[in-house]
């Protein structure tokens, strides 16, 4: 069912040998459970010794794991009543980015997130996960109709980045992102964002002008993929392992430059594991910050996302 | 308008000014000048006073902030903001101050923008301007928060805010920083226009990435240079992503124009007068409602 990840293969290994020696002692008929036992308690500690020390290369490797939950996968786990809703009304529908309405909790609540594929089939449907303008300004056109409605406004971020094309420049890429952080930046109703996967550059930001800004504990928040950086800042696109480490773009790392307003928790060895479980701390997480935000009036909830960006930047400020 | 001479100014500032030429182009004592574009060769000194246009074919050379203080606001009425900002290299990227420190010696600069306030024509006005020459005009933690700290005075003093952008994009060496200065900038223009204050974005070039993907693009009325480069992607990018050979005028401003994303573009010999009377237009603020 899932893909082997690298930093993974030695809990695979292990399990793959007791597997190996529970059908030897089927077969022969003869007791191993010592054995077994011993090898199983050695295969908890790698799982939790690999798991909870993760490279931040390991997590770039779980984000991108074609397996990872999706928006439309929490959607169906979080929310009832789930309508979609399509098109910005001025070009076309972007199905990189879905967007509805639902409840949360018998709470009405607008969802927008990025969309990947799972299948090659789907992620060409899905461009994967790379937006057009198009996107954006449905993306808009949702947040706008929740306002009118006074719904609070979920946002799932995943995606590589808004695509680089030559009809997305044409339409206005540029544009259609800046609008976003712009118009968000004056919503009414409280705006949570939850980074799910990959978080890339401006495409990404785009949803995430939010009261409150989550990442999962296994994705990532960047200004340019480690390839990418890899590549500018040594000429070498295979240097990603370290280029992911130098460009901090880990949920904690986040959470210690006081970007983020917290990290979820995943399952073991990642959300794709356990797509149940995983909903649940997400739907805890949600639920507490709808409840704290729904304390705040309109102007609370803009001046808190204004003092929640403005804050962000790390200078020296020389004595003249 | 008068029309000055760049190189005494530049001169009598003394701050560091760059003629932007490649090498190979350059003649002994940087007395001639050759084209990039249309190839003549012309006296330096003709160029200068013709402001960084060439005299033949038009081509717009890029301009360092100073020069545009110079060129734009009434002489002697410029205020500079912020100055005493520094990098404080947060992702610790090797050698990235050094690189700034040089930077900062050619430009004169702190960073890639320089901020104040200053009159065009009379009309008091906020203006940040960003520089190419510093790091490519990236945008880093100084240069969202001089922005914002530019624009924030623009809400404060009720007064019209007007950017010349110049950028390669976010910044790599502070990562995730950088990008969030994209939001930090986007929230205080909306602010500003919340009070129903102008905003003018001049896109000079090039104006690309998160800077073209925020406030470049979200001027009231948002103008560029002849033949500047403005796009949200890299050219080459979006060449290996769709595998099609684009059109030569892909991503100029004049591409831009024929798509409806600009309002207009202006010759920089008009643009001081044009932009002012855009800000004289909107002072009165419309019609009176009885
Ligand atoms: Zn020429």
């Amino acid at each position: 069912m899932s893909k082997t990840l690298g930093f993974e293969e030695p809990v695979v290994k292990l399990r793959e040998k007791i597997d190996e020696l529970k059908e030897i002692a089927n077969n022969a008929d003869v007791d191993m459970s010592d054995e077994i036992e011993t090898l199983e308690s050695r295969l908890q500690q790698l799982e939790s010794k690999i798991y909870s020390n993760m490279e931040p290369w390991d997590r770039v490797q779980v984000a991108r794991h074609p397996s990872r939950p999706t928006t439309l996968d929490y959607v169906q786990e979080l929310f009832t009543d789930f309508i979609e809703l399509h098109g910005d009304r001025y070009y076309g529908d972007d199905e990189a980015i879905v967007g509805g309405i639902a409840f949360f909790e018998g709470q009405p609540i607008t969802i927008i997130g990025h969309q990947r594929g799972k299948t090659t089939k789907e992620n060409i449907r899905r461009n994967f996960g790379m937006p057009h303008p198009e996107g954006y300004r449905k993306a808009l056109r949702l947040m706008k109709q929740a306002e009118k409605f006074n719904r609070p406004i979920i946002c799932f971020i995943d995606t590589k980045g808004a695509y680089p094309g030559k009809a997305a420049e044409e339409r206005g890429q540029s544009e259609a992102i800046a609008k976003n952080l712009f118009e968000m930046a004056g919503l009414k109703v409280p705006v949570i964002s939850v980074v799910i996967g990959e978080g890339g550059s401006g495409g990404a930001l785009a949803l995430g002008v939010a009261n409150k800004l989550y990442m999962l504990e296994n994705s990532t928040y960047s200004v340019i993929s480690p390839e990418g950086a890899a590549s500018i800042l040594w000429k070498d696109a295979s240097l990603a392992k370290q280029a992911a480490e130098a460009m901090k773009i880990t949920a904690g790392d986040l959470k210690l430059m006081d970007i983020i307003d917290d990290i979820i928790p995943e399952v073991a060895g990642g959300a794709h594991r356990d797509v149940l479980a995983q909903s649940k701390s997400l739907k805890k997480f949600l639920g507490l910050a709808l409840d704290e935000l729904s304390t705040l009036s309109e102007r609370e909830l803009i001046e808190n996302r204004y003092d929640k960006f403005r804050k962000i930047g790390e200078y020296i400020e020389l004595e003249d | 308008m008068a029309i000055r001479n760049l190189l005494s100014i530049n001169k009598k500032k003394n701050k560091g000014v760059i003629v932007d030429r490649n090498k190979e182009n350059s003649f002994p004592a940087d007395l001639m000048t050759k084209c990039p574009e249309c190839k003549k060769i012309y006296l330096t000194k003709e160029l200068e006073s013709n402001l960084k246009v060439c005299p033949k074919c038009d081509h717009h050379y890029k301009m360092t902030a100073w020069e545009r203080v110079e060129i734009f606001l009434d002489e002697g009425t410029f205020e500079s903001f912020d100055e005493n900002l520094r990098t404080s290299n947060p992702l610790k990227f090797p050698s990235y101050l050094d690189k700034i420190e040089v930077d900062s010696q050619k430009t004169g600069l702190n960073e890639a923008v320089l901020t104040g306030m200053g009159s065009l024509k009379g009309e008091q006005v906020v203006v940040a301007i960003m520089d190419s020459h510093f790091r490519m005009g990236s945008m880093g933690s100084v240069v969202g928060e001089k922005i914002t700290r530019a624009i924030e005075k623009a809400t404060e003093y009720e007064l019209p805010f007007i950017i010349f952008t110049a950028s390669g994009g976010a910044r790599m060496q502070e990562g995730v920083i950088s990008l969030m200065q994209m939001a930090k900038t986007s929230v205080a223009l909306k602010r500003h226009s919340d009070h129903s204050l102008l905003f003018i974005s001049i896109m000079t070039h090039p104006t690309t990435g998160g800077v073209s993907a925020s406030f470049a693009s979200l001027g009231d009325i948002n103008i560029a240079e002849p033949q500047s480069l403005i796009g949200f992607a890299g050219r080459r990018v979006i060449e290996q992503t769709v595998r099609e050979k684009l059109p030569d005028d892909f991503q100029t401003a004049e591409f831009l124009l024929a798509h409806g994303q600009l309002d207009a573009i202006f010759h920089r010999k008009d643009m001081r007068d044009k932009i002012a009377s855009i800000v004289k237009i909107h002072r009165k603020g419309g019609i009176v409602h009885v």
